[in-house]
Formats: C-alpha cells, structure tokens, sequence
C-alpha cells in the first residue's frame, strides 16, 4: 500500500501552523490554532483511509471503487463535535474579554505566588507562618 | 449489631433536616440513636456475663477477606455502654450547650452521631480491617468535629493535627493489622486470638499496633494533640477524648492484651511510655489555668495509667483496668460537662478569673466535687474502688509473680502508680478548688443562670459513680469474664470498697496525704525550674510539617509555572518523543517504512492542498483578527474539497457548512474586540514557538506518511455497503453508519453538543438566575407586541435604520422557508443520497443564520419562537427515544426496521425506523447553531444597546479588582 504526499504535506502544514497559533496567550489564535489542528486531524484520517474513490452510495458507485465510509462517518461526527466546542470555547473567549478587556491568557497568579514563596525559603501553607507569628 | 449502625446512619443524614426544623433541641432526638445501642447492649447483660458473646456476620467484600463481622463479648459490651450510654448524655446536654442560632449545627449533630456510629461499630467489629474502617471513622469524624469552628485559625491547627497524628498512627496500624491477618490466614479477630500466630513478622506487627493505638490514646510522645484538640466545643471534648474516641487506643490494648501482652517488647513499649505519659500529664495539668486543659491534661495522665493496667496483662490488673476504665469514663465526660457550664454561665474558664461560685452554682459544684473525688479515689465512689483494685494488682509481689518482671522493675511501677496517683489526687482538688473556691482577695465570679436542664447530664454521670462505688462488688460478676481470658494470677483480688487494712489501702492513704502535700506546694513545684522539658514530639511534628510544605513549594514552584503556552510547549515536545522513537526505530531497524508512495490522487487535490497549505500559513502570520479568521476558514474549506476529491461528499457538504457557521460564530465575537491581535513583546519566545511548531509539523508528517501506508488488512467496512441496503435500509452508506452501525457513537456525540449548547448560553446569559424574564422570552415578547401592526417586515422598525438592508431583508423572507424546506428534504433524503440529520440541521441553522444577520434579534426571535434548550433537548429526547421503542418492539437499542408500502399515487414508500433517530440529530444540531445564535449573537446585542454591559462590567470588576488588591496586602505586594 502505498501513501499520498501531497495530503502528507497539508497535514503537516495544518499543524504545524496550528501549534504556533495553540502556543499564542491570545485565545482567538488558540481556538483558530485548533481548528488547523483539527481539519489536519481529519485530513489525515481521510488519508489513511486509503485512495481516493466514489462516494460511497449503493447504486451509485460499485462497492469495490468506494471510498471507505467507516472513517467518513467518524470525520463527520468530529466535524460536527468540534463545531460545538469552538463555539463554547469563542463564547468563553467573550467572556474573557467582557472580564478583564483582552482575551490573553494570562499567567497564572497563584503560581507565580508559589514560586515567590519557594524563593523565599516559605512554605506553601499559610497556617504554619501564622502559627510561627503567634 | 448492623441494624444500629444503620439506626446511626440514618439519624446523622437526617440530623440537618431536624436541626433546621426544630433548633438545638434536635440533639434529644438524634441522642435516641446511641441511646438505642446503649439499651440493647443493656438487654445483652444476661449472655455476656455468662462469658458467652453475641455474634452477627454477614458478607461484605469477601475476596478481600472483609466481612462485617460482629462480636460483642464483656471487653466490646463494657464498651458500648460506655460509648452510646455517654454519647445519648452528651447529645442530650449538646441541646442546652449551643444555641438555635449556632452555626453549622446540623451538620455538627450529624457527624457526631456518625462518631458515636462508628465507635460503636469499632469496639464491636471481629474482624481487622473492620475494625480498621471504623478506627478511621471515628478519626475523620473527629477531624470535623475539632474544626467545628473553621473560621479560627487555631480550631484548623488542631483539628489538622489530630488528623496527621492519629492518621499517621493509623496507617502503621494497618500495616500491622495486615501482617497480623496474613500470618494468621485470617483476619477475623476471636480466631486469631484464640489461635495467635507467631514469629518475629508478628512481633514487628505488634509494634506497628501498638503505635497505632498509643498515638490513638495520645500516649507519649503522640500526647501533644489532645490538649490542642481542647479548640473544640466542649461536649465534643467530653465526649471523643474523654470517655470515647482516645479510649480506642486503651480499648485495642485490653482486647489483644490477652493474647499478646506477654510477646517481648509488648509491655517494654506500653509500661513505660504509660507510666510516663500518666506522671507528666499529671504534672503539667497543676500547671494550667484553664479548667479545659488542666481537665485535659488529666486525660492525658489518665489515658498513660489505663494503658498501663490494661496493656500489663495480668487477670487481677485486667479486673482492675476495666473498672478504671469504666470509672474515668463516668467521672471525667462528667467534669468535661461541668467546664462546658461553668463556661456558659460565666464566660470564662480561666481558674484565676473564677471565684465563689460554689455559692452561686451550688448543684454544679456538687457534681463537680463527686466527679473530683471519684478522679481522686475517695470511696464511696466507684474511682475509689477502682484504684484500690488497682494498686492491689500491682503490688510487687503480684506483678513479679504474674509477668515474670523483675523486682526492680515491679517496684518502679508501683511507685510510678503511687506517685501518679498522687499528682491526680493534687490536680482533682486544684479543678474544684480554682473553679469553685472563694479566693482570698477576690469578688465573686458574676454567672448567668442556666437551664435547670443543663446540669441534669453531667448529674447522671457523677450519680453513676456513686451506684457503680457502692455496689462494686456486686457490678464485678459482669466484668469478670474479661479477666477470665487471662491465666489465673497468684492471688485473686475482687473489687469493692472494704477489703480491710490492706497494703493496698495504705499506698491508697499515701497517695492521698502526698496529693494534698502537692497541691499546698503546687507553686514551688511546678514552677519551672522542676518541670523536665517534656519528651515533646510536637516539635518534631511541626518541623516534619514545614519541610513537607517546603519541598512542595519548591517543586511546585519548578514545575508550575503557571504559563499555558509552556506547559502546552512541554506536553506538546514529550508527545513527539515518542512517536520519534519509535518511528525511527521502525524506519531504520525495522525497514517498515512504506516504500511507495504517490505524490497526489488527482492534479486537482494537489491544487487544493496548495491554496489549504498557504491559506494556514498565512492565517498563523496574520496580525489582524479578521485575517486570521477568514483564513482559516479558506484552509477549512479547502479540506472540504480535499474531501470531496476524495470521494467523501457527506464529509465534503458537512465541512463547508460548519466552516461557515464557524467564521460567523467567530465574526460574532470578535466584533467586540480589537482589530489586531495585542504585540508580542518577546520575539525569542517566538522562534520557540516557531521551533516547537517546526518539529511537531515534521513528527506529524512522518506520522501521516508511515500511516498513509499502514492499511495492509481488509478493512472492517468491507461489508457496510451491503449491510446498510440489507440490514440498514439506506443506500447512503455513510448515513447508515451514522444511525444504524454505529449509531452509540452519534448518540455519545449529539450528547456531547447537549453538553457545548449549554454551556455557551451559561457563560453568555448571565442575569436569568437573578429570577428575571429569561432574555429570550423577553425578546419574543417585545418583537410581538411591535409586529402587532402587521406590516410585512414589522421587526425592521426594531433596528436601527441606519445598519438595515432592506433589500437583504426582503430576500431573505424570501428564501428563509425555502431553505427550511431543503433542509427536511436533505433530512429525509440523507438514508439514500448525501444528506441526514447532520446536514440537514446544518442547513436550517444557517437558515437562521441569515435570518439573524437581516434583521437582527428580533427577527430571530419571531424566526424561531421557541426556548433554544428545548430544540436542544428535544432532539436528545427523539434521538434516545428511538433506541427505546425500538428495545420495547423487540429489537436492540438503535436497531433498524423498515416498513414498506405502496402509496397511491407515491407509489412504493419505505420507512427506516432510524429516520427518527437522524430526526433526533436534526433537532440537536438546529438548536446547537440557535443557541449560538442566541447567545453570541442576540444575547451580546442587547448586552450592548441596553448598556448593561456598563452594569456588568462594573460588577465584574469590583469582583476582580477586590481580589487583585486583597492578594498583594496578604502577601505584601506582589503583582
């Protein structure tokens, strides 16, 4: 069996592009990141599924010319599903505009503050320095 | 036995309900249920004073040799008395000691019933690692009962501190437990004493037992968390480490006493941590001011003394031990009570604040001075009697007769026995003395009345130890059993309050006299200088504590860097690691590379993968939001015709739809943002990213490559085409796997759509919990009210004139019902031609769309004048329903049957039952795309007219900005 080049390359374009926007702060180049992610997902998928072929319709192609229609069917459900989480994801990516006017990720504060505390030779449970202070 | 436990459970899951209805009065009633075991185990009297146990079993996890097994001999019966009879007073007493108003009372009732269920279950349970479960019971039970209070800082150390340490004693105990029930091959407690298994594994198990049990009984060096778990209220003080929860320690000892006491470092471990545990506490309860924790310290004395009677192993000591233990139970819960009044009525327990309220609290003090001299041992009380048996079993000649200790070592504990009981006798009377005494100098202690109610519970006790005193010789026939496990000793001794002038009442005098000696010099003797720095393992808690925290603060500090894009970073480089391996090891070792390939199926699929390739890289470069989108909406829509070429038309027409309801979800939001993405300050971090992009890209191709290659099987859809004509009815394969082959999966995934739905109209919608007209429904309301006119295009009045098309609009109605229509028919037609559930909802959804971008929310509204969840939902009820009826007609879940029959004039119809699963898939995605509509869309549009966008935007605000500037003032300063 052999394989497809050209669908090789798209895919490896799609994520990699998709991995530079995933690892951007801004969470609108994160979501577009993971849309290329998930098209090179199902690209590939398409790929692997052997060569190309009719449209799987009884009637319409000879079953031994058709394209394999399990994969098509697990693409068209994956389709659909990330539809759902982009939206979910573009509507919290409002919301993160709404509450701090900009839709960065930011880091993470508490972490920063563990990190402060670990240089300063403390340790990460309040209640001990308090006993210490009484 | 199960039957109570049960009677527990159920009284603690309804103890918030009652105390919510009925205030603290509640605790009378929830009191019945240990009150219910106490008066079965009172009914048992009969079988166990004839020696004889009362036993239940049935199977719980029996490959793991866990049963619930049941036995209740005089060890478990004394016990249980003990545990419900003072667990029912102190609930009853809990009634008076806390007010309606007191916080967190529902649940402090129940888990103290869950407590006393589990002490019950502990001192019943046969079986070792159910005797296990219940010991850690009754240490979470504990846990939360010490942090009644979580506000105070110092109710969250002690409470904290009790959990580690009993916890800690706890897990070497299992270990223990384990090795004991594995040696003996089984776990059933009566069987491994009767038959003990041996060797020097067992002995390291006793060990490991023993550090359980003392760090339970808060020996030396585990005592410190008892007088700090004195942060709880009182009645939980009187009850859990007074008469209950610290007596599992002493209880686990009496009950393997028997059997392993004489096994080498057993009574080398327990006599003299005990008798030093007994002799410090005692020492430093003269030192405190507080009643609590000068009555708390006694327990820590007192808990050393029983060890040591109960843990020697001896008949006579064991007689003694248990009426000790009986004893301490009724007289130190009992002055436990009294501290909880004196405290109420005069809000302090400080002992140099109290004076003269012998006067004004006559019956209290009554009760505390018989509780007092039942700790002293003054007879008639049953403390009396209890000491006397004690001191008469430890005479030297006894013990060196009985254990084989030597006479040195015999005396040492004698005169341990005698000087302990000394400093109990001195610190007794200082308890009645400093809560009760006119003090020289001082007025008179104000004190509030209480209830007459109040001192009834602590009455009971101290009346007990006077019946048990009085009549102690007759109680002995019941406990005598216990004693009986133990080899006969040289002398037997019996308890009672008269046995003549014996050498035991002489220590008993002497103990008295150098009492009353240490409490008149108690100033010169506990001042400092005397007091040896106590064997304190505190320290060494505290300081394995912070270094745990330490640690954890550098490594989370190392690993944590609280940054997305490097954590995604690492994930991302750790996942290549391994396909790299592997695939160069196949690729170079393994030669199984595919070694053909193609470079394209057709010209025209590697046209389209060009336009794919640049439209993503120069969506990954674009600075402008927009840009960026529509690009990748071009990549999208390439691989749809990447799918068409491919011969994938279902596949092709769903990508196209979704990539244009995408662009427009992602259109809607970003009209609220700025044009340009924000400028990256670092341009390193960029060529990381770009690097870390670079190697994931080639990883991935080499991926793709081995992948393209790998199909050397027949496919399992070799046979789809025709069992989706056979079986599925359908000529569209693709759509027969949808709804028929793998319909599970659909039904998952449309699930999961309910999921996304929901979670964008939350995360929009946020003022409908506020109780106001749900917006959507507002929305339709108005757009009525202003269609009433009946002009063709009534909502355009609605929308500002200066953003309409009337022309757009026009069209629009024009063609909304005809796209409506289409999309049943690509539902309906989806079985046989490219179409189904998916696209067709697909369809309608941007029916709607275009709806929307006309004429704004008000024309969606009259569009589609119904509650998107409900659209959502039910196409989940359909979709699901279908798999039922077809269960219920006899078939399996999601199963097909097609009926057919010849229609006049439509000539021969045919019905696949899966049509009304794909109905299903319709309705849920329609409502998907509505729901995004909605929410993105109209919700976002009246967040700006109606400027509420001001309100919550302030309000959200406020929220943030409180904790950006709280955080910095508790931490000092760190932004």
């Amino acid at each position: 069996m052999n394989t497809n080049v050209t669908l090789t390359l798209v895919v490896a374009v799609l994520v990699g592009t998709g991995v530079y926007l995933l690892l951007e702060r801004a969470l609108t180049r994160v979501v577009l990141g993971i849309v290329l992610i998930g098209n090179a997902a199902n690209v590939l998928l398409i790929l692997a599924s052997g060569p190309a072929g009719g449209p799987p319709l009884v009637g319409v192609t000879e079953p031994d010319r058709m394209s394999d229609p399990l994969p098509q069917a697990l693409i068209l459900t994956a389709i659909v599903i990330a539809f759902g989480s982009i939206a979910f994801v573009l509507a919290m990516a409002y919301r993160s505009w709404q509450v701090n006017r900009s839709d960065d990720v930011k880091d993470d504060f508490e972490d920063a503050l563990v990190r402060r505390r670990a240089r300063l030779d403390e340790s990460a449970n309040t209640d001990l320095d308090e006993r210490d202070r009484q | 036995m199960l039957q109570l436990l049960v009677v527990h459970l159920v009284a603690a899951m309804v103890a918030p309900g009652l105390v919510r209805a009925i205030g603290s009065r509640a605790m009378l009633l929830l009191a019945l249920a240990p009150a219910s075991a106490a008066v079965w185990a009172f009914a048992q009297t009969s079988t166990v004073a004839d020696g004889r146990a009362v036993e239940q079993s049935s199977a719980w996890i029996h490959t793991l040799g866990l049963d619930l097994d049941f036995r209740m001999a005089t060890l478990s019966w004394v016990m249980v008395l003990l545990v419900s009879g003072v667990g029912a007073l102190v609930l009853a007493y809990c009634a008076f000691y806390f007010g309606d108003g007191e916080r967190g009372l529902g649940q402090f009732g129940a888990v103290f019933v869950a407590f006393a269920g589990a002490m019950f279950g502990l001192v019943v349970a046969d079986d070792l690692l159910l005797l296990y479960v219940f010991w850690e019971l009754t240490t979470v039970t504990s846990y939360l009962l010490i942090g009644h209070n979580p506000e105070r800082g110092v109710n969250r150390r002690a409470a904290m501190q009790a959990l580690l340490v009993t916890t800690l004693g706890g897990l070497a105990m299992l270990v223990g437990l384990i090795i004991i029930g594995q040696t003996a091959g089984t776990y059933t407690i009566s069987e491994i004493l009767a038959d003990p298994p041996s060797g020097s594994l067992v002995t390291a198990a006793l060990v490991l037992v023993l550090i359980g049990a003392l760090s339970k009984s808060a020996l030396i060096p585990f005592h410190f968390w008892l007088p700090s778990a004195m942060a709880a209220p009182t009645p939980v003080s009187a009850y859990l480490h007074a008469a209950a929860m610290v007596k599992a320690g002493v209880y686990l000892l009496a009950l393997l006493a028997p059997t392993f006491a004489a096994t080498v470092p057993w009574r080398a471990i327990v006599i003299p941590l005990g008798l030093a545990t007994m002799i410090l506490g005692g020492f430093t309860a003269l030192r405190q001011t507080d009643l609590k924790l000068l009555v708390a310290y006694g327990t820590v004395s007192q808990l050393g003394f029983l060890a040591v009677v109960l843990g020697i192993g001896t008949r006579a000591a064991a007689l003694a031990g248990l009426a000790m233990l009986v004893a301490h139970s009724l007289f130190k819960a009992g002055l436990f009570l009294v501290v909880g009044i004196i405290d109420k009525a005069t809000g302090t327990r400080e002992l140099p604040e109290l004076s003269g309220l012998r006067h004004q609290m006559p019956g209290v003090f009554w009760i505390a001075l018989v509780s007092a001299a039942s700790m002293a041992g003054l007879p008639p009380l049953v403390g009396f009697a209890a000491k006397e048996a004690v001191l008469e079993a430890f005479l030297p000649a006894m013990i060196e007769h009985d254990t084989g200790i030597g006479a040195l070592g015999a005396w040492l504990e004698l005169a341990g026995i005698v000087v302990g009981t000394a400093l109990t006798v001195a610190y007794s009377i200082r308890f009645v003395w400093g809560a009760f005494a006119d003090k020289p100098g001082m007025a008179a202690t104000e004190a509030k009345a209480v209830s007459t109610w109040f001192p009834v519970w602590p009455a009971i006790l101290a009346a007990g130890g006077v019946v048990l005193g009085v009549w102690s010789r007759a109680a002995e026939v019941f406990v005598e059993p216990y004693a009986a496990e133990f080899p006969p000793g040289e002398e037997e001794i019996h308890l009672g309050l008269w046995h003549g002038f014996t050498p035991a009442l002489g220590l008993s005098v002497l103990a008295l006299a150098g009492g009353a000696a240490v409490f008149w010099w108690r100033r010169v003797l506990t001042s400092r200088r005397y007091l040896p720095k106590l064997l304190n393992a505190e320290v060494l808690y505290v300081a394995s504590l912070r270094g745990t925290e330490r640690v954890a603060a550098d490594v989370t500090g190392a690993t944590q860097r609280g940054s997305v894009p490097v954590y995604l970073g690492v994930i991302l480089l750790v996942a290549m690691a391994v396909p790299t391996v592997g695939g160069l090891r196949a690729g170079l070792v393994d030669q199984s590379w595919p070694d053909q390939f193609r470079w394209w199926d057709s010209p025209a699929q590697f046209a389209v993968g060009i336009v794919v390739a640049l439209a993503a890289v120069f969506a990954a470069r674009s600075r402008r939001r927009l840009k960026a989108v529509i690009l990748v909406g071009v990549a999208g829509y390439g691989a749809g015709v990447l799918f068409f070429l491919h011969g994938a038309p279902d596949l092709a027409f769903t990508q196209l739809l979704v990539e244009t309801v995408t662009i427009i979800a992602f259109v809607l939001v970003l009209r609220r943002m700025p044009a340009y993405f924000s400028d990256r300050p670092l341009t390193g971090e960029r060529w990381v990213r770009v690097a870390i992009a670079t190697i994931v890209a080639v990883v991935v191709a080499g991926l793709t490559f081995v992948a393209g290659g790998a199909r050397i099987h027949l496919p399992v859809s070799e046979v789809f085409p025709q069992q989706a004509y056979d079986v599925g009815g359908g000529e569209n394969v693709v759509n027969v796997v949808l709804v028929d082959i793998r319909a599970w999966d659909t039904l998952g995934e449309i699930s999961v759509l309910v999921v996304a739905a929901t979670g964008i109209a939350s995360v929009i919608f946020l003022r409908s919990r506020r109780g106001k007209l749900l917006p959507s429904r507002q929305l339709l309301e108005t757009a009525r009210r202003r269609s009433r006119d009946r002009a063709w295009l009534p909502v355009g009045k609605a929308t500002d004139a200066s953003t309409r098309s009337v022309i757009f609009e026009v069209v629009t109605r024009l063609i909304f019902h005809v796209i409506v229509l289409y999309s049943i028919y690509l539902l309906f037609a989806g079985h046989n031609n490219p179409g189904g559930g998916f696209i067709g909802g697909l369809v309608a959804g941007l029916a709607l769309v275009v709806r929307y971008l006309a004429g704004g929310r008000y024309e969606l509204a009259i569009a589609a004048p119904v509650a998107a969840g409900g659209i959502v939902g039910g196409g989940l009820v359909i979709a699901v329903g279908t798999g039922l009826v077809t269960m219920l007609a006899g078939g399996g879940m999601l199963e097909s049957f097609i009926f057919e029959w010849n229609v006049p004039l439509f000539g021969q119809v045919k019905l696949v039952t899966s049509l009304f699963f794909d109905i299903g898939v319709y309705f849920v995605v329609v409502g998907l795309v509505l729901d995004m509509l909605r929410s993105l869309g109209a919700e976002v549009d009246r967040q700006l007219e109606a400027g509420s966008e001001v309100e919550s935007e302030s309000e959200v605000d406020t929220e943030n900005n409180s904790v950006h500037q709280d955080v910095p003032a508790r931490f000092g300063g760190v932004s």
